[in-house]
């Protein structure tokens, strides 16, 4: 794991240095620096013994877990370099991987300045969501929670459109205050169980089921809960999230729908509910009165955009209202409706801002009012937008169908009404995804607009991501089947 | 047969992925073999497995689709009387469409494109009735809706096809939000989707008139009205119509809109255990069928009148239903299939034969210019208005009859039946009359091909003698007592629809009465005004959903929430313009307010220690 790490930050580097060989180089360094570390997670998890997947990670025992690794960072305050692998970080990882090569392919020719710094960018973006995504040390989580912070920044200060000054400091101001409220958190935490048991520890495995006082417990998870509904986005802390995706490269709005939200969702399910079962358990109807409002709110936002890319990034603060009842719904079935809209969420809203970019990149423009009628230029392109279309307001077959489903009818078991709520996203999805259908790829248009069509590598990465949704939508079963476990060990370790 | 069943849908499958792939590359003759003869093989298995079919239901199970928790659904079938009814109408009349789609559609520049589209629309409504569980036919339930949508809009280019695309998509979703919460509720009541498991376990858990029971299946009868077009959701089937033809013929008339009476009575189980609801149904369709036949009649758009009569009669299929006559609703929906799909495939050829009229006013005479499409449309007429010994005499009757036997009002629903029949026959001669006799408006400018005629005639085949099918359904269905009804019962309900031919002859052939007088008139007018914009239900729901929602779009926009975010970033600011005001450079200035922090601090100090 550590490897994988270092593959992607020494990839940067390289990526960077390269530059000065060929201006052409950083991207093929960074092509090769994300497959390699893909084809090496690959080949460690197919050399794991299969009955290793069906075991419940237990915290006390960190062998049942599929990879684990422990060493000493700063050891006067019990600080470890700690990470371990199940198969919810699994998936995420392996998800973060297969958007970084996407993200890649969406910007193979659109950037142009200082590539070198670019890619390395986006690279040690990915070794901090990667970092993430596997820490199981709180000092160490926070640490590369600032990590992928600071490369997305820059990726949308230096490469962004137009008002990309004002979208890249609200997105690290909100980011940065809500980590620091993050910070709080972990330190008392830690300090807590110093006071009890005598020694320090950041260690997840040490913190689970640590003693804590219920009203300083509150505050504490309200400080985790902060951090990750920004993250997320939640709503009402979603307004950086359509300023930093209208503003940010096509690269970096993949990297930030794909995996940079879904770091938000992971941390509710990895750290907040599990570390707070009580204090989460109070604190459930809050959350789910949040989500179904972001749901509804974010749809009606959607509808009112005439920016695409905007539209997309209120329809990420819709899909994430999902995730959120998911997870405080709290049992078996909606939190895999949870993880399963993560991934399914993470590939559609990639690909619709992978075709706004194709757009913006073709007609310098992202305003709906100046599209329509690109089904006649770019029949591909618009095809591809289509099935996206259909993903992301839920089609059946398609995983974002599945997701929201599970979600859903789990969330119907504890709140009925708050289900019924959200089931009304069903209808405001599809309001927004039509509309934004109809204006930019039907109704009339010019034949003679010069919008050329997709190529090669254009529907070789559409051509993934939709193979990818379909397989999500029919057959969700194996991904069901790598995150049951975490999910039964999390249910267990924080109670139903 | 059994372990075939799942190329029935896979074959139109494959045929639609070829196509979406490589459509572009192929050349007209072999899209059109591919989408027609997929569709032409599944009919041939549908057919084999109905000669091989011994009577008990046929299961088989593809893979496990979701398993989490309690909930295990897979993809897998199942297959009885009432499966084998719909499978057959759906490849039949399907593929009879596809055949006469390959000559309609010619020259058409996205020809792939519309076949692709078709294959998906027949496997998923394959799918529907095929699922075993609930949560499959709910796939099949969206993917047919998203199909239609994407047919209906199949000429996009146009702005108004769009919306009458995303109107149909986006009421029937609103349906379908119901549907699914109804599927939440029976999970959590029963802890299984499986359609036979939930049967047989509502049966033992719930006693007759369950408020649950109630409550889920109105939630389920939220998507059958949605899907069915009936009232209150509706709307969007006369608009429907922006399609091509053949689509209308085959989505928005003889498949999709019964879906929700394949929904209804394959859950016949759950509404047996709630009769309020399976009052609300007869009520429904009764209510929409007067309603459609009335707008029906008030129609110049060959197309919106045939959309109307179709909304009508699926009234009557929900009638039937919510009676208990299960068995003539289910024959009502297959001898509907080929009469109305007769009618739609005549009304594409006229349509295509008067360089795209669709305007009834600027027809006429076409009895001579057409004849073979004069045939199909006088015995689709005459099934349609349910003369006797037409297809759809055998089957209304049989749910006019059901009706006044009902236990709840039954001489009143009866009597709504009847009128509405008379209606139909009106309207329906009203179309023929109006169409091919009289004065010749526009000439046609070329006659329907093979691959038109040959569908055309095969369909008025079973149009006449569909009837005399019987569906194999009394196996899936509860016996329905057959009592025979007092003889003037019976001599009403058959003879109303002759009333009806009758005035229409007097009305619209110049024999006595002349319908634009009665049109004329100041409170015809009104009422014809009324009727035309199908009692002006859309003017409603835009004023009660849609402004609405458009306002609160509009009132958000500018994103209320950051205001408060602007608030802070306004604060600091505000700070920092006073701590930068303050720094004056004067020294004078610095030494006052030193003195004054020392004072001042001075003092807590003190006051803390004293």
């Amino acid at each position: 794991m550590v490897y994988l790490l270092l593959i992607l930050f020494l990839g940067g580097g390289l990526a960077w240095l390269s530059e000065r060989w060929h201006p052409q180089a950083p991207r093929w360094v960074a092509l090769g620096a994300v497959s390699f570390a893909l084809l090496y997670l690959a080949v460690a998890v197919m050399r794991l013994p299969a009955e290793h997947f069906s075991l419940l990670p237990a915290a006390t025992q960190p062998d049942t877990w599929l990879a684990h690794t422990r060493l000493e960072w700063i050891p006067r305050f019990g600080i470890r370099f700690e990470l371990a692998l199940d198969g919810l970080s699994l998936t995420l990882v392996a998800l973060t991987l297969l958007l970084g090569l996407i993200a890649l392919s969406s910007s193979w020719s659109e950037i142009d300045q200082h590539s070198g710094f670019f890619q390395a960018n986006l690279l040690w973006s990915l070794t901090g969501v990667v970092g993430v995504f596997m820490a199981l040390d709180l000092f160490l989580f926070f640490v590369f929670y600032e990590v992928m912070l600071v490369p997305m920044y820059l990726l949308i200060a230096i490469w962004g459109h137009e008002g990309r000054a004002y979208a890249s400091m609200k997105f690290f101001i909100f980011t940065q205050a809500s980590g620091l409220l993050m910070l709080v958190s972990i330190v008392v935490l830690a300090y807590q169980h110093a006071q009890v048991s005598g020694s320090y520890s950041f260690s997840y495995f040490d913190l689970l089921g640590s003693p804590l006082d219920s009203s300083l417990g509150f505050w504490v998870m309200l400080g985790f809960f902060l951090a990750f509904t920004v993250k997320l986005p939640g709503f009402p802390f979603h307004t950086w999230l359509p300023d930093a995706h209208t503003q940010a490269p096509t690269a970096g709005s993949v990297l930030l729908a794909g995996i940079l939200l879904k770091t938000g969702a992971y941390g509710l399910l990895r750290f907040t509910i599990p570390l707070f079962p009580e204090a989460s358990l109070e604190f459930a109807p809050i959350a789910m009165a949040l989500g179904a409002a972001g749901i509804i709110y974010g749809a009606v936002l959607a509808f009112a955009q005439s920016d695409f890319k905007r539209l997309v990034a209120y329809s990420s603060v819709s899909h994430m209202g999902f995730v959120l009842l998911g997870l405080y719904a709290w049992n078996s079935i909606a939190v895999q409706g949870a993880i399963v809209q993560m991934v399914a969420h993470g590939l559609s809203t990639a690909a619709l801002f992978m075709v706004a970019g194709s757009l913006q990149q073709r007609m310098h423009t992202r305003d709906m009012s100046r599209m329509g009628g690109l089904w006649l230029n770019a029949p591909r392109m618009g095809a591809c937008a289509l099935f996206f279309t259909m993903a992301s307001l839920g089609l059946p077959g398609l995983g974002n169908f599945v997701a929201e489903f599970l979600v859903l009818l789990g969330l119907f078991q504890v709140a009925p009404r708050v289900a019924v709520v959200a089931a009304l996203g069903l209808v405001t999805g599809a309001i927004y995804s039509l509309i934004m259908l109809q204006r930019s790829f039907q109704g009339p248009g010019d034949p003679e607009r010069a919008v050329p069509d997709y190529g090669g590598r254009e529907m070789a990465t559409m051509l993934l991501m939709i193979a990818l949704l379909i397989w999500l939508g029919v057959y969700p079963q194996a991904l069901l089947d790598l995150t049951q476990p975490t999910v039964d060990s999390l249910l267990s370790e924080a109670g139903s | 047969m059994k372990d075939l069943l799942w190329l029935i849908p896979a074959l139109p499958l494959a045929s639609a992925t070829l196509l979406i792939l490589g459509g572009r590359l192929m050349s007209p003759r072999i899209v059109a073999a591919l989408g027609v003869g997929s569709v032409g093989a599944a009919a041939i298995c549908v057919l084999l497995t109905v000669l091989q079919w011994q009577g008990a239901p046929l299961e088989s199970q593809l893979w496990t689709w979701m398993q989490v928790g309690e909930l295990s659904a897979g993809v897998s079938f199942y297959v009885d009387g009432l499966t084998l009814v719909m499978l057959s109408v759906i490849t039949g009349v399907g593929f009879l469409i596809h055949l006469y789609s390959a000559e309609f559609m010619a020259g058409d520049e996205s020809y792939a494109r519309y076949f692709a589209y078709l294959n998906l629309f027949v496997t998923a409504m394959l799918t529907l009735v095929m699922a075993d569980n609930l949560l499959l036919l709910f796939f099949g339930w969206e993917g047919v809706g998203a199909c239609s949508y994407l047919l209906i809009g199949f000429w996009h280019f146009d702005a108004a096809n769009g919306a009458a695309a995303r109107k149909a998509f986006i009421v029937t979703r609103a349906g379908d939000a119901a549907m699914a919460l109804g599927l939440f509720l029976l999970f959590a009541e029963f802890g299984t989707l499986d359609i036979q498991a939930m049967s047989a376990a509502a049966g033992e858990r719930w006693e007759v008139g369950n408020p649950t029971a109630v409550l889920a299946t109105a939630l389920l009868l939220g998507g059958a009205v949605g899907k069915s077009a009936q009232l209150p959701l509706h709307t969007w089937l006369p608009d429907a119509m922006a399609g091509p033809t053949p689509v209308s013929a085959l989505i928005h008339a003889a498949t999709m809109v019964t879906a929700g009476v394949y929904l209804v009575a394959r859950t016949h189980e759950l509404f047996l255990l709630a009769p309020p609801t399976l009052l609300a149904v007869a009520i429904i369709g009764l209510l929409t069928l007067l309603l459609a036949a009335f707008a029906a009649l008030c129609q110049h758009d060959i197309k919106r009148i045939l959309a109307w009569s179709t909304i009508s009669q699926i009234g009557y299929m929900f009638l039937g239903l919510g009676v208990g006559a299960w068995g003539a609703s289910v024959f009502h929906l297959m001898t509907h299939a080929f009469f109305k799909a007769l009618l739609f495939l005549a009304a594409g050829a006229i349509i295509h034969c008067l360089h795209h009229e669709h305007d009834i006013r600027n027809m006429g005479g076409l009895r001579t210019r057409l004849p073979l499409v004069f045939i199909s449309f006088l015995i689709g007429a005459a099934a349609l208005s349910a003369l006797p010994l037409t297809s759809g005499f055998y089957s209304k009757d049989l749910i006019v009859l059901a009706a006044f036997e009902a236990p709840v009002a039954g001489p009143w629903l009866w009597a709504g039946a009847v009128l509405g029949a008379f209606l139909t026959a009106l309207y329906s001669f009203r179309l023929v009359f109006v169409v091919f006799f009289g004065r010749t408006n526009t000439l046609p400018d070329r006659q329907p091909g093979p691959g038109m005629a040959t569908p055309l005639a095969v369909l008025c085949a079973f149009a006449l003698v569909g009837g005399w099918l019987g569906v194999p359904v009394s196996n899936v269905f509860p016996e329905a007592e057959t009592g025979h009804a007092a003889l003037w019962v019976e001599v009403i309900s058959i003879g109303v629809p002759l009333l009806g031919l009758g005035l229409a002859w007097l009305l619209f052939l110049g024999r006595g009465l002349d319908a634009g007088d009665l049109v004329a008139s100041p409170p015809g007018q009104a009422l014809y005004g009324f009727w035309h914009a199908g009692w002006r239900v859309d003017g409603l729901y835009d004023w009660l959903w849609v402004k609405p929602y458009m306002g609160l779009a509009a009132l958000l926009r500018s994103e209320p929430v950051d205001r408060l975010y602007g608030a802070v970033v306004g604060l600091c600011r505000l700070l920092h313009r006073a701590l930068s005001n303050s720094q004056t450079g004067r020294l004078r200035q610095y030494g006052t307010v030193m003195v004054v922090g020392v004072i001042v601090l001075l003092n807590i100090v003190w006051r803390a220690a004293g």
